[in-house]
C-alpha cells in the first residue's frame, strides 16, 4: 500500500533570534527583519513522513500557505525530499486567523487528497498549536497530537506514541488521520546534494513568470519536476467569507512591546556585609524565615 | 458559532484525571468568577468523565454557580471527537459568553477542535484575561465589555490583546501556574445540572492501547520560595550550590533550560515559556541571564534577586534586588548568611 502523505509547513520568523531593530516603535514586529525560517517542528513532520514513504511507500507533498516569498520553504522541502510542493497564496488569505488558515489548508488538501496529514505541533510566531485539531475537524478524521514515533501502519490503521508531557500513549486508529509531530519525533535530515543541485531551480509559476518566462516555460519546468504547484482561493474552491479577515472571528484589540522591569530595585553589593543586609532585610519584611 | 449573548454564563472547562479535577481548572474558575462578576453573569464549570459526581462541590467552592455534568462510561478517557461533541452540544444549549480551557495537553488538542466546529475564535495560552471595550477605528463601530484576551506572541517579544467581538462564545485557552489559585470556600452554594449527551462508537475513534502518567518529580508552582540556577552555575557538581541555598531558605531549587539541558538538574525542574510558570514570594536567579522565554515563567515574582556577573545581562531588568558579582563567592555567603540568621 502507498500512502500519500500531506505534510503542512510554514514559513516563520525566527523569534529566537529577535533583536532591538525587529522592534517597530509602536511595538509591533518588523518581519522584514527577522530572518525567515523553516517552522521547526514543521521539519519533524517533514521527516516523519518522509521516514513513512520510506519504510512504507508512497509519496510525500508539502503544502503551505503564505506570501510568494514562501516558496522558499517549498523548495527545502524538496531538498529533504518532498515529492511535490504547492504554495497557497491569495491576497485575500491576507489577516486570517488560526481558524481561516485552517479553513483554506483544508481546502487545498482536499482537492490534493491525502491519506494522512502530518504538521508541526506548533509554530514559534505564535505557537498556537491551533491549525493541525482544526484542520482535522474540517476534515473529519480523527487528529494524533504529539506524535513522537509511529510504531506500525497499515492500510486499516496507525499507531503511534503521542508525547503527553506528563507521560504518554500508545494510540491506534484507522486512515485518514492527522497527526501533529513534536520536536521529540526525529532529527530531521540535512538536503542531499544531488537534490539540491536539481530543485534549487525549482520555481512557482509566479516567479518564473516574473523572470519573464512563457506559459511554454512554465510547461517545460512541469516537464521536467520543476514546477513548485501554486494554487489561488479560487481553485481551491474556497467560501471566501470563511476566507482572510471576514473568516477569522480574532481580531487584534492592541500589541505592546515587551518591557519587563521591576518596580522598585537596589543594587546590592556582593560583599559579605551587602549580602547580610539584604538577607536581613528579606527577614524584615518576612519574604523569607 | 453562537450569536452574541450578553447574559451567556462564564465557562470553564474542568478536566479531570480518574475523577480528579486537574489544578488548572480550579485556577481558571478563580478568573472566571472575576470575569463573571464584572458583566453579571454567572459561572459554569463543565465536567464530563464515567463517576465524577464527587468532585462538583469542590468545583463550587472554587467559584462555580453552576456544574454541568455529563456522565457517561464512554467519557472514562478524554478524546478528542467524544469530549468535542460533548462541549458544542453543551454551548448550542446553554450559550456562554465565555470558555475558558487549560493549555493542558488535553486541552490544547480539544479546544480548538470545538473552536473549528462552533466556527468561533479562539486564543491560546493566554497569560491574562481581562473585561473592557473595543471601538473600531475606521467604522467607529463600539463593543463593550468583550474578553481581552492578553497574550505573548513572537517569542515573548510582543504581547497581543485579541477580541472577539461577533462569533461567540469567546474562547481562550490558559497555561497552568499563570493565574493565581482561588481559596477555597466551604460555604459556597452551587447547582449542579445532570447533562446528557448521545455518544456512539463513531465518537470514538482512538483506541488508547497504553498509556503512562508520570507525576512531576517536583511542584515548583507549589513553592514559596524558588533558587535558579543558570548555564552560568557551570557543572553538575556546582549545580549543588543551589540545592543548598534552596534546603537553608525551606524554598525548592529550579533551572533554566540551558542549564537543564545541559543535565545540572531534571527538566521537572525548568522554569519559562517551555516550563513550568511560577509566582512565588521569592525568586533567586543565579548565574542565568534571562533570556525572554525565561521571564516568561517567572517575571510575575513577587521578589526577585538576581546574581549575575555581567552588569548588563538582562535578568537584571526585572530584579528587585541586583548583585553583581561572582555566584561561586555570592552564592555561598548567602547560604551562610541565611544559616545564620534564619
Ligand atoms: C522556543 C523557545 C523556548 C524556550 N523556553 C525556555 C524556557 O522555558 N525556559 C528557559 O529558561 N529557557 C527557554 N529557552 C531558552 C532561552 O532562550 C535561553 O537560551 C536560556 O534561558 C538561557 O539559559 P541561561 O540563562 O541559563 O544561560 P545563558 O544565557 O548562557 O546565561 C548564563 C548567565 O550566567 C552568567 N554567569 C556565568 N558565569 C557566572 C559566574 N561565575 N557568576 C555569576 N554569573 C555568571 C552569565 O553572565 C550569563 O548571564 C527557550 C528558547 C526557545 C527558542
Amino acid at each position: 500500500m502507498a500512502y500519500k502523505c500531506i505534510v503542512l509547513i510554514k514559513q516563520v520568523p525566527d523569534t529566537s533570534r529577535i533583536t532591538g531593530e525587529a522592534m517597530n516603535e509602536d511595538g509591533t514586529v518588523n518581519r522584514g527583519a527577522l530572518p525567515a525560517i523553516f517552522n521547526p517542528e514543521d521539519l519533524n513532520a517533514l521527516e516523519l513522513a518522509l521516514e513513512i514513504k520510506e519504510k512504507y511507500g508512497g509519496s510525500v507533498t508539502a503544502v503551505t500557505m503564505g506570501l510568494p516569498s514562501a516558496s522558499e520553504v517549498l523548495r527545502e522541502a524538496l531538498f529533504m525530499g518532498a515529492d511535490d510542493a504547492v504554495l497557497v497564496t491569495d491576497r485575500r488569505c491576507a489577516a486570517s486567523d488560526t481558524l481561516a488558515t485552517s479553513y483554506i489548508l483544508t481546502r487545498a488538501a482536499e482537492k490534493i487528497g491525502c491519506d494522512l496529514v502530518l504538521c508541526g505541533r506548533q509554530a514559534i510566531d505564535g505557537d498556537t498549536a491551533q491549525v493541525g485539531p482544526q484542520m482535522a475537524e474540517k476534515l473529519d478524521m480523527p487528529q494524533i497530537t504529539y506524535v513522537e514515533e509511529v510504531h506500525e501502519l497499515t492500510p486499516s490503521r496507525i499507531v503511534c506514541r503521542r508525547n503527553m508531557g506528563n507521560g504518554w500513549q500508545r494510540t491506534a486508529c484507522k486512515l485518514p488521520v492527522l497527526l501533529t509531530v513534536t520536536d521529540q519525533a526525529n532529527e530531521p535530515r540535512i538536503g542531499a546534494a544531488r537534490r539540491i543541485m536539481k530543485y534549487k531551480n525549482a520555481k512557482t509559476p509566479a516567479e518564473i513568470s516574473k523572470e519573464g518566462g512563457s506559459d511554454e516555460d512554465i510547461r517545460e519546468m512541469k516537464n521536467k519536476g520543476l514546477l513548485i504547484g501554486q494554487l489561488n482561493l479560487d481553485d481551491v474552491q474556497a467560501d471566501l467569507q470563511w476566507c482572510g479577515r471576514d473568516g477569522s472571528p480574532t481580531k487584534v484589540h492592541r500589541i505592546m512591546s515587551v518591557v519587563l522591569t521591576a518596580k522598585e530595585s537596589k543594587e546590592v553589593d556582593s560583599s559579605a556585609q551587602g549580602i547580610n543586609d539584604m538577607v536581613h532585610e528579606l527577614i524584615e519584611d518576612h519574604t523569607i524565615g | 458559532m453562537i450569536e452574541v449573548n450578553r447574559q451567556g454564563e462564564v465557562w470553564v472547562f474542568a478536566e479531570q484525571h480518574l475523577g480528579k479535577v486537574e489544578d488548572i481548572a480550579f485556577e481558571l474558575l478563580g478568573r472566571a468568577r472575576e470575569l463573571a462578576d464584572k458583566l453579571g453573569v454567572k459561572v459554569g464549570a463543565v465536567i464530563a468523565g464515567d463517576s465524577i459526581k464527587s468532585v462538583c462541590e469542590e468545583l463550587i467552592q472554587y467559584g462555580a454557580d453552576k456544574v454541568y455534568t455529563v456522565e457517561n462510561n464512554l467519557l472514562e478517557h478524554y478524546q478528542t471527537n467524544s469530549y468535542t461533541k460533548v462541549l458544542c452540544a453543551l454551548i448550542e444549549k446553554h450559550k456562554p459568553q465565555i470558555v475558558l480551557y487549560g493549555a493542558s495537553p488535553v486541552g490544547r488538542d480539544l479546544a480548538p477542535r470545538v473552536a473549528s466546529k462552533m466556527k468561533a475564535g479562539l486564543t491560546a495560552d493566554c497569560t491574562d484575561l481581562q473585561i473592557g471595550n473595543h471601538e473600531i477605528k475606521k467604522t467607529g463601530e463600539k463593543h463593550e465589555n468583550l474578553l481581552l484576551q492578553i497574550r505573548p506572541a513572537f517569542g515573548g517579544n510582543i504581547i497581543a490583546t485579541i477580541i472577539n467581538y461577533d462569533r461567540w462564545p469567546q474562547m481562550a485557552t490558559v497555561r497552568e501556574g499563570v493565574m493565581p489559585m482561588p481559596e477555597p470556600d466551604s460555604k459556597r452554594k452551587g447547582e449542579v445540572i445532570d447533562e446528557s449527551v448521545s455518544l456512539s462508537a463513531e465518537d470514538l475513534p482512538i483506541e488508547i492501547i497504553e498509556e503512562v502518567r508520570r507525576e512531576k518529580s517536583v511542584n515548583l508552582k507549589a513553592s514559596r520560595i524558588i533558587v535558579a540556577g543558570g548555564a552560568g552555575v557551570g557543572s553538575k557538581e556546582n549545580f549543588r550550590m543551589i540545592w543548598d541555598l534552596a534546603n537553608a531558605l525551606g524554598g525548592v531549587p529550579a533551572a533554566t533550560r540551558a542549564a537543564a539541558d545541559l543535565g545540572y538538574i531534571g527538566k521537572d525542574y525548568q522554569v519559562g515559556q517551555t516550563g513550568t510558570t511560577v509566582r512565588p514570594s521569592l525568586y533567586i536567579a543565579i548565574g542565568l541571564s534571562g533570556a525572554i522565554q525565561h521571564q516568561a515563567g517567572m517575571s510575575e515574582s513577587k521578589k526577585i534577586i538576581a546574581v549575575n556577573n555581567d552588569p548588563d545581562a538582562p535578568i537584571f531588568d526585572v530584579a528587585h534586588y541586583k548583585v553583581c558579582g561572582d555566584l561561586n563567592e555570592v552564592v555561598p555567603q548567602m547560604i551562610k548568611a541565611v544559616k545564620e540568621k534564619v
